[in-house]
C-alpha cells in the first residue's frame, strides 16, 4: 500500500479538534483570568499600592494561584477544557514550570529539578529574550533615525 | 516465505492475572481485574517503580491462581514501555527466574507470549514459563509526552496510555485454552509522524498481518469468533475495518480492539481509546481468556499492535512504524 493512500486513510478517519468550541472556551477562561486579575488590581490599589506595584503583585498572585492549583492536580483538569485560555496568560508559564519541577523531583534536586525545570517553559524564556533583543535593536535604530530628523 | 508457525507441542494457559489503576477500575472491565490500585502508586514513591511493582503483583497473582511456586517457572519473558525495559527488570528481579526482556512497544504482550511459546516448543526440558507486560500512564507521559500535571489540550486522535499489567503462566501439555499458532509481524510504515495518532499509524501493520495470515493459512473467517487487535483505538479500528471490508470480507464484523474495550468513552476522557502495552495484556487476561475458558468464544486471533518510535524520532519528524505479531488462541474442550 503506498504512502499516499495511507495518509489519506488516516486523514479520513481522524477527527479534528473543534476550532469554534476551543476558541470559545479559551476566550471564556482567558477572559475570566483577566477579570480575576483586574479585581486583584483594584484590591491592591485599594490597599494603598501604586499602580506599578499593584500590577506586579497581580502577576505574582496569579503565578502563585496557578502553582498551587498545579500542585493540587486541579490545573490540568481545567486546562483540558480551557486550552489557550489558561496557557497564554502567565498561569500557563507557572504551570509549565511547576509541573516539570514536580515530575523531576524524584530524580534529585540538581540533575532532576535543577536541570529539567525549564524543559517545557524553556522555549518561552529563550524566544522571549530573543524577541525582546530584536525589538530593542529595532527601537534603538528607530530612535537614532528620529534623532537625526530633529 | 512461510510466516505462520503451528506449535508442535500443545501449550496451554495455566493461569493469568490482570492488574490495573484508577481509570481501569472505572472502566467497563473494572470488576474483572484481579486487583486495581486506585492511587496508581502501588505503594511506591515514583511512577516508574509503581509500574515495576504492578508487574510484580500481576505475576504473583497469576502464580497464586495456578497454585505454583515461582521456582517452578523456567523462563520469564517480560517487557514494558520504559527505557531499557527497566520496569520489568526492577519489578521481577526478586523472583530469580531466568529472564528475557522484550520490547515491541505496545505489541509486547503478543511478542512475549510468542517468544515463550517458541522456547517451550523447541526446548527438550522446559515445561513452564511466564510472560508479563506492563504499562503505566504516568511513567509513559513523563517519558514520551509532557509532565503529568501539565495543562494542555490533547488531540481527539490521541490515546490514553493504560496503567495496566497482564501476567500469564504457560505450560507444556494440553489444557482448556491453548495457543496453537503464532506469526511474527512485519515492520510497516505508518506514513505519519504524528505522535498523537498512533492508532492510525498501527492500523496498516494489523492489516498487513491479517492479510498474510489468511493468505498463508487459507482459513475462513467463519472459523473465528473474534479478531482482536491491541490498541488501535477509534481511529485505527476504523481504518482497519475499512481495509478489511475491501479485502478480507467478513473480518471487519468480528474485529474488536482492546483499546475500545478498556474505558467508557462517555464517562472517561480518553479520546480515541486506550493505548500502552498493558492494554492488550490486561484485556486478554481479564476479558478474552475467561471467555475462552468458559467456552463463550472458542477461537480467536490475538494481535497486540505496536507503534515503534521514540520521543527523539518523533521530534526529528520520522514516521511511526507499526508492528502486529499474531497468535491464535483456542478453546480445546469439545472442539472435535
Amino acid at each position: 500500500m503506498d504512502s499516499k493512500v495511507k495518509k489519506e486513510l488516516i486523514k479520513k478517519h481522524s477527527p479534528s479538534s473543534s476550532l469554534f468550541k476551543n476558541s470559545l472556551l479559551a476566550f471564556f477562561f482567558g477572559g475570566l483570568i483577566c477579570v480575576i486579575g483586574e479585581l486583584l488590581l483594584m484590591l491592591y490599589s485599594h490597599l494603598g499600592c501604586d499602580e506599578k506595584t499593584a500590577g506586579i503583585l497581580v502577576t505574582v498572585t496569579l503565578i502563585f494561584i496557578a502553582a498551587i492549583l498545579t500542585a493540587l492536580g486541579i490545573f490540568d483538569k481545567i486546562a483540558r477544557h480551557a486550552g489557550a485560555g489558561t496557557l497564554v496568560p502567565v498561569t500557563g508559564f507557572s504551570n509549565a514550570v511547576v509541573s516539570e519541577a514536580m515530575d523531576s523531583k524524584s530524580e534529585g534536586y540538581v540533575l532532576g529539578v535543577g536541570a529539567k525545570i525549564y524543559t517545557v517553559a524553556g522555549p518561552v524564556i529563550l524566544y522571549g529574550i530573543l524577541s525582546g533583543f530584536v525589538y530593542g535593536v529595532i527601537y534603538y535604530i528607530y530612535t537614532l533615525v528620529e534623532g537625526m530628523k530633529l | 516465505m512461510r510466516r505462520i508457525t503451528k506449535l508442535r507441542t500443545p501449550i496451554h494457559f495455566d493461569s493469568w492475572a490482570a492488574v490495573g489503576g484508577y481509570e481501569e477500575r472505572r472502566g467497563p472491565l473494572g470488576e474483572k481485574f484481579d486487583f486495581c490500585d486506585i492511587s496508581d502508586k502501588f505503594g511506591q514513591s515514583t511512577w516508574e517503580i509503581a509500574e515495576a511493582e504492578m508487574g510484580r503483583v500481576a505475576l504473583n497473582t497469576a502464580l497464586s491462581k495456578s497454585g505454583m511456586s515461582h521456582d517452578r517457572i523456567e523462563l520469564l519473558v517480560a517487557g514494558d514501555l520504559q527505557n531499557q525495559c527497566v520496569a520489568s527488570s526492577t519489578g521481577l528481579s526478586s523472583f530469580g527466574i531466568p529472564f528475557l526482556g522484550v520490547y515491541g512497544a505496545c505489541s509486547t504482550c503478543t511478542e512475549s507470549l510468542m517468544t515463550l511459546c517458541s522456547f517451550i516448543d523447541s526446548s527438550e526440558h522446559m515445561t513452564i514459563g511466564a510472560a508479563v507486560t506492563t504499562s503505566h500512564n504516568s511513567a509513559a507521559e513523563r517519558q514520551f509526552r509532557t509532565p503529568i500535571e501539565y495543562g494542555g489540550q490533547r488531540a481527539p486522535t490521541a490515546q490514553w496510555t493504560s496503567t495496566a499489567a497482564g501476567a500469564f503462566i504457560l505450560g507444556r501439555g494440553e489444557g482448556e485454552v491453548q495457543i496453537t499458532e503464532y506469526m511474527p509481524g512485519r515492520i510497516v510504515d505508518g506514513s505519519t509522524s504524528d505522535g498523537a495518532n498512533m492508532g492510525g499509524a498501527m492500523a496498516f501493520a494489523a492489516f498487513d498481518s491479517l492479510q498474510a495470515y489468511f493468505e498463508e493459512s487459507g482459513e475462513e473467517i467463519r472459523n473465528f469468533d473474534c479478531i482482536v487487535t491491541g490498541d488501535l483505538g477509534k481511529v485505527g479500528s476504523d481504518i482497519l475495518r475499512e481495509l478489511l471490508a475491501k479485502s478480507i470480507s467478513g473480518a471487519e464484523r468480528i474485529h474488536t480492539d482492546c483499546g475500545l474495550l478498556l474505558y467508557d468513552f462517555k464517562k472517561q476522557d480518553v479520546h480515541s481509546g486506550a493505548s500502552g502495552c498493558g492494554t492488550s495484556a490486561s484485556v486478554l487476561a481479564c476479558h478474552f481468556l475467561p471467555m475462552l475458558k468458559e467456552g463463550k468464544i472458542r477461537n480467536i486471533l490475538f494481535m497486540s499492535t505496536g507503534a515503534l518510535m521514540s520521543p527523539s524520532s518523533l521530534l526529528q519528524g520520522e514516521n511511526i512504524y507499526g508492528i502486529a505479531p499474531l497468535i491464535r488462541i483456542e478453546n480445546m474442550k469439545g472442539s472435535e
